[in-house]
């Protein structure tokens, strides 16, 4: 029924070459090319269709996501506002292909997760960089004190295996109680809880963009002494 | 008891506890957050956007604490490197 090959270890499609293609890598395409397909849907609507009710619901996603990062990071930052909305767009999208049968959420899974953490690990430096230059950037780990140097790494460290844990967390225990139930009851008693699911996958859609825009905003606002 | 027996029977024990102990801890956080916010939304009423954003954000921080204690009872039950065989 449920054991640990279904929690923490990949299953295998198939094999590319010598590199396996698991599950997870299949989904994932799989909610890629949904979100690019309906964002190109959407875009197409915009600029073809402009008074129709596509158009309105690209420009409503748009100034939803642009306000997120906005808002989020303290400043407009139009690279921000693209990551941001990616990382939403796909966790979310994630979280719907998650609720068909069968098919697990892609971010269900702990390497899926981590990857996207990872994402934000990499981007708050580069951001930072950017926008400080590279000493500027560097400088603050040393501040307000060269001996908080190892406590500034262990933070970025600790950050980004919180939004792991708390992403795939979050994902993998919605489908388990799914799964249980449907094991112990039957057909449809878990819909209440698939809603609840469904629910908990767009909020930690929004809570990881979220927090990878206060981690870039910090970064790229490192210089500036007064909080606003 | 066998020292497989009683490894299993020690990481389930542990396992639960681990889930009670966390879960208690979590929803205390989670019911102030609650309470806190319908405060402020019974104070400003004009604000009830804002507070309900931030309001999910910190309830999303705060459950995080017990979502690492349903990861570490999974790993217990279902990928303990102790006990082989499974």
């Amino acid at each position: 029924m449920i054991g640990k090959q279904e929690i923490f270890v990949e299953r295998v499609l198939g094999w590319l070459g010598p590199i396996p293609v698991t599950e997870t890598m299949a989904t994932s395409a799989a909610t890629s090319g949904l979100v690019l397909a309906g964002g190109a849907l959407l875009a197409w609507a915009v600029r073809r269709r402009p008074d129709g009710r596509l158009a309105a619901a690209g420009r409503l996603t748009y100034r939803f996501l642009r306000d997120l990062a906005a808002e989020a990071a303290g400043r407009p930052s139009p690279a921000l506002e693209a990551f941001a909305g990616a990382l939403f767009l796909f966790i979310a999208a994630a979280a719907l292909v998650g609720q068909l049968p069968v098919i697990a959420a892609p971010t269900a899974s702990l390497p899926a997760a981590g990857a996207l953490a990872a994402l934000v690990f990499l981007a708050v430096p580069l951001a930072g960089i950017r926008a400080q230059g590279l000493f500027g950037y560097l400088r603050h780990y040393f501040r307000p004190n060269p001996l908080l140097f190892p406590l500034h790494l262990l933070s970025e460290l600790s950050r980004t295996v919180a939004l792991t844990l708390r992403l795939f967390g979050n994902m993998m225990s919605g489908h388990l109680v799914v799964a249980l139930l449907v094991a112990l009851a039957g057909l449809f008693v878990p819909v209440p809880l698939m809603a609840l699911d469904l629910l908990i996958g767009l909020l930690q859609a929004y809570i990881f963009s979220v927090l990878a825009c206060v981690y870039v905003g910090a970064a790229i606002r490192v210089g500036e002494e007064v909080p606003p | 008891m066998s020292d497989t027996t009683l490894l299993a029977l020690g990481s389930i024990v542990t396992a639960g506890l681990t889930m009670a102990i966390g879960a208690f801890g979590a929803a205390i956080g989670e019911s102030r957050i609650g309470a806190a916010g319908m405060d402020a939304l019974a104070r400003q009423p004009d604000e009830a956007g804002n507070i309900t954003r931030n309001q999910f954000v910190a309830l999303a921080m705060v459950e995080s604490t017990a979502i690492f204690c349903l990861v570490i009872a999974l790993v217990l039950l279902f990928a303990n490197p102790f006990v082989s065989g499974r």
